[in-house]
């Protein structure tokens, strides 16, 4: 049930939502809202141990309980030809050798490498039975000593997870150029640097991970209702790894998305499992993720530990900067991380600076933790929070204010070719830093901060300048820098022949509203009112080629889009002057309407769309009947929203407790589809990052690598009572490497919040750093040693 | 299996169901109520809520059997008919709402907070909210929309 309003919409306005009607009335369709004829349920025996050998996997007592139809064990798909999963990115080392890439099965098989990694599975006539014998599934395990920390596992004497890999480096990869580096550092006038983590968090979309999969033996092929940001891609993925004959022969479903945040991206050993226990007993298996599961084994973000200097003249000029960090792959190589950490994350650390020399070295690190991907920002949030805390030390460096410190070095003539690959299309840094401080009313924080005190409380304010790369492309590009995959989209549009129309794109929404923001546009395009435009997205039966929503790529999709109303309009305008007897060019479109100065004769959207189905009215040899268009959008640049975040929080030096009294942000997106809807994205992008500063933490002990943060009770999600009100501004300048303007905006909020607030945190406290997320405790221990010192 | 009757949305439903099913599973599974959502394992995310003789209760901190003398209302009995609950329109009106997947129990659980407090405040509609999480909005939409619903409900809007 969508309703969507019966007049026209214009791209750029806050229309209310069409999805919304369905999800508040309960009428929302998620995967595990499916039960299909005959279904099973699924439930893994999971690895309680972070490293050890497989001895042996005693199935029998399970096999023999109440519901069980099949027990899948590692060796029985190894046996069956599954493929393992893929890496979706090709890295080289610094010396020329490819990324070292574990293999990585569905089930486990000679060990286990993580804490909840799946060693076997039970499909069972109901969950409760798929459950209950999971339990009784009996696995002898040898433990083996376990590495969590980074620098412990390169160490020369660490425990190895894979036999091939030695001291568990994937690679150690390389960056911009080092001797310009060198020679920058050599003429400085001052230097800055850092130690930093950044800290590994997870994900939590609200809905689990959820497959439920149906083979059909008559004709060899499967259908897969998938929770997932990517259904199409996953298509070709799932035929390729399950050996199934073509695309034809599998069917991908993603309904209803409860949230992605990037963990629904990566393909899954999970996922992988199920569908391939639906082949083997011929039934359709169901597999839900509890959210204990979700903890263990959803793709975790972040986890770096960096070293980095930066090189400054005597005027606080940022002349180079110098990275080193060790980021944190857990047990396996998941699908994207090599791109997260190298392309998606170095070439960003600059950050909308004008830094002559850059380079960074990453080095890719195997523990015994859950494997990490992309996450919200996915490698940007890192940079920013590098460069944003470097900032603040150049200016507490230079003894200037930290708003000056930027305004010094900031990026003002557009295009920009950075040290570091990238060249920014176009952007407004210094107006963005003007409207944020407005906002913030930053000239009036001091009085504020005395204020606070007199009432015993240490306020701060933080500053975070960011700029990030969205909607990659183009995928010429993107493969020789190690790509696997295509990052183009495509939208077809069929018009019917009453004028109603279908939007559909291989991009999927898991929260974004594309259901609205493509019917705005199309709207605007044909002047027709937004209920008679439906958008078809998830269904690899009505939509062949897409790859997906992750990387705040929305400006892809409807770039697509608005080629293709573009398409059609054009195709119209040929069919009316067939009808006026007139030449194409003396027809003109506007609202809904063509209409002809040569002989004052119009013709509506709808009776275009009629004749062109009609075909009586044009010679069928020279112009097709129908009025369908399709455009494969391939982006020519990565696009660059940038904003400024500032960020004004209280702590009470009694209890180490902080609170976000004030966040104010200026966003440039470029063109804003749908503010309603755009600000959504970064109030939920801000309160993830303020999550990351604060509260949330993956931890893993140290010894056992046990998750000790494996539930909502243990990981700190922001709630509703910790968060204050947000301020937003846009401060556009649209980008003109897609037709539409547009930049993205999805993840920004995670992007600029997280140095924002440990910039004002820094500040409160008159510290240089403090890593995340700045809990309680920390805080409270430096007060203590203050007052006690006093 | 243990043969009950719910009472759900104003129907009566004789059902069969374990012993230790819980109510969210029943309204799921066997009743194909599929509104209230399972976002957790140790009742702290909200996404099951249903209400139980007016009150906003987790429903899967709640034994189906335990539910048996009680009426239940779900998120699809919200609505009557076409005509959306304030709470509900206020949702839609404000934003108050992304990927959908939390919606359902913040919904009928602002319908509980607007209750007990017909006029609440921000710091009040925030502390109430505690226990229902959302992953997507940053709540800052939400409390808008639970102050709207509200007033709303209040017939004041």
């Amino acid at each position: 049930m969508n309703v969507a309003p019966s007049t026209t919409a214009k791209f750029g306005q806050s229309v209310k939502r069409v999805e919304d009607s369905r999800l508040i009335t309960g009428n929302g369709r998620y995967v595990d809202d499916l039960l299909l004829p005959g279904q099973t349920y699924a439930a893994f025996v999971r690895s309680a141990h972070a490293h050890a050998r497989i001895a042996s996997i005693d199935t029998s007592s399970a096999a023999q309980m109440p519901g069980v139809v099949r027990i899948l064990t590692g060796q029985d798909l190894v046996d069956a030809g599954l493929a393992p999963l893929p890496c979706g990115w090709n890295l080289d080392s610094v010396d020329g050798t490819p990324a070292r890439v574990a293999v990585h099965r569905a089930l486990a098989t000679d060990a286990v490498r993580f804490v909840g990694e799946p060693v076997a599975l039970v499909i069972a006539e109901t969950r409760n039975q798929a459950r209950d014998a999971a339990d009784a599934v009996f696995v002898n395990y040898e433990e083996l000593p376990t590495v969590v920390d980074l620098r412990a596992a390169i160490a020369p004497d660490a425990p190895q997870l894979h036999a091939d890999i030695p001291q568990n480096r994937a690679f150690t990869w390389g960056i911009g150029d080092a001797a310009q580096v060198d020679a920058a550092f050599a003429r400085a006038s001052h230097k800055v640097g850092i130690e930093l983590r950044n800290n590994r968090l997870v994900p939590n979309a609200m809905e689990p991970r959820a497959i439920n999969a149906e083979w059909r033996t008559f004709d060899r092929s499967m259908t897969i209702h998938l929770t997932h940001q990517n259904p199409i891609g996953m298509r070709v993925m799932f035929m390729m790894l399950l050996g199934l004959e073509s695309e034809n022969h599998l069917r991908v479903v993603s309904p209803d998305v409860g949230g992605g945040f990037g963990s629904k991206a990566p393909a899954y050993p999970e996922e992988l499992a199920v569908a391939f226990a639906a082949r083997a007993v011929g039934r359709p298996v169901k597999w839900t993720a509890e959210r204990t599961e979700s903890f263990l084994t959803d793709a975790h973000g972040r986890d770096h530990i960096t070293t980095a200097e930066l090189a400054l003249d005597d005027q606080g000029h940022f002349l180079a900067i110098r990275v080193h960090t060790l980021a944190n792959f857990g047990a396996y190589v998941s699908t994207s991380n090599a791109l997260v950490v190298s392309y998606m994350y170095a070439t960003m650390l600059t950050g909308q600076y004008n830094i002559p020399a850059a380079h960074a070295l990453v080095e890719g690190i195997y523990t015994n933790t859950c494997p990490v991907d992309a996450y919200r920002g996915a490698g940007r949030p890192e940079a920013a929070y590098l460069i944003e805390r470097l900032a603040n030390l150049a200016a507490q460096e230079i003894g200037v204010d930290q708003a000056e410190i930027r305004r010094r070095n900031f990026i003002r003539t557009f295009p920009h070719q950075t040290p570091l690959v990238y060249c920014y299309d176009s952007g407004d840094y210094e107006g963005c830093l003007d409207a944020a401080l407005r906002l913030a009313d930053y000239a009036g924080f001091e009085s504020r901060r005395a204020e606070a005190r007199a009432r015993g409380k240490l306020r701060g304010i933080g500053l975070s300048a960011y700029v990030e790369a969205c909607g990659i492309g183009p995928s010429r590009l993107l493969a020789s820098l190690g790509g696997a995959g295509s990052m183009w989209e495509s939208c077809e549009i069929r018009v019917q022949p009453a004028g109603s129309v279908e939007v559909l794109t291989g991009a999927h929404n898991h929260g974004q509203g594309h259901q609205t923001v493509y019917a705005q546009l199309v709207s605007e395009r044909f002047g027709i009112p937004m209920d008679r435009i439906t958008v078809i997205q998830g269904d690899t039966d009505r939509i062949q080629a897409g790859t997906g929503t992750y990387g705040s790529r929305a400006s892809v999709g409807l770039s697509a889009a608005a080629r293709s109303c573009d398409k059609i309009i054009s195709k119209g305008r040929e069919i009316v002057a067939c009808m006026l007897g007139v030449e194409p060019d003396q027809v003109d479109f506007e609202d809904g309407i063509y209409s002809s100065a040569a002989t004052n004769q119009t013709v509506a959207f709808a009776e275009m769309a009629h004749a062109a189905h009609a075909a009586a009215s044009f010679p069928t040899d020279r112009i097709e009947p129908g009025l369908v268009a399709t455009t494969f959008f391939d982006p020519p640049n990565f696009t660059y929203p940038a904003g400024v975040h500032v960020c004004e929080v209280e702590i009470d030096p009694e209890t180490g407790v902080t609170e976000v009294v004030a966040f104010n942000a200026a966003d440039d997106f470029g063109t804003v589809a749908n503010p309603m809807i755009v600000e959504g994205q970064v109030h939920g992008g801000v309160t993830q990052g303020i999550g990351q500063a604060l509260w949330e933490n993956a931890v893993y002990d140290p010894e056992t690598a046990q998750l000790l943060t494996a539930s909502y009770m243990d990981y700190g999600m922001p709630r509703a009572d910790s968060l204050p009100e947000f301020g937003l501004t846009f401060w556009p300048s649209p980008t003109p490497v897609n037709p539409l303007g547009m930049k993205g905006c999805g993840e920004a909020g995670a992007i600029g919040s997280p140095p924002a607030v440990i910039n004002a945190v820094c500040d409160a406290l008159g510290i240089a750093h403090m890593d995340m997320p700045a809990s309680p405790e920390k805080i409270w221990r430096i007060c203590r040693q203050r007052s006690e010192m006093a | 299996m243990t043969a009950i009757t719910l009472n759900v949305n104003g129907a009566s439903h004789a059902i069969d169901v374990e012993d230790r099913t819980l109510l969210v599973h029943a309204l799921r599974d066997t009743l194909r109520l599929t509104g209230a959502h399972i976002g957790c394992d140790t009742s702290q995310c909200g996404a099951c809520t249903v209400h139980i003789d007016g009150r906003a209760v987790k429903s899967c901190t709640v034994l189906a059997a335990q539910a048996v003398d009680s009426e239940i209302r779900t998120i699809e009995g919200l609505a009557k008919g076409a005509d959306l609950h304030p709470m509900q329109a206020a949702f839609r009106e404000h934003h108050g709402l992304q990927c959908g997947f939390c919606t359902p129990g913040m919904i009928m659980m602002a319908v509980d907070i607007a209750r007990r407090h017909p006029r609440p405040d921000d710091a009040t509609v925030r502390a109430e909210l505690e226990g229902n999480l959302c992953r997507c909005t940053g709540y800052h939409n939400i409390v808008k929309a639970v102050i709207a619903g509200a007033a709303a409900m209040e017939g004041l809007a």
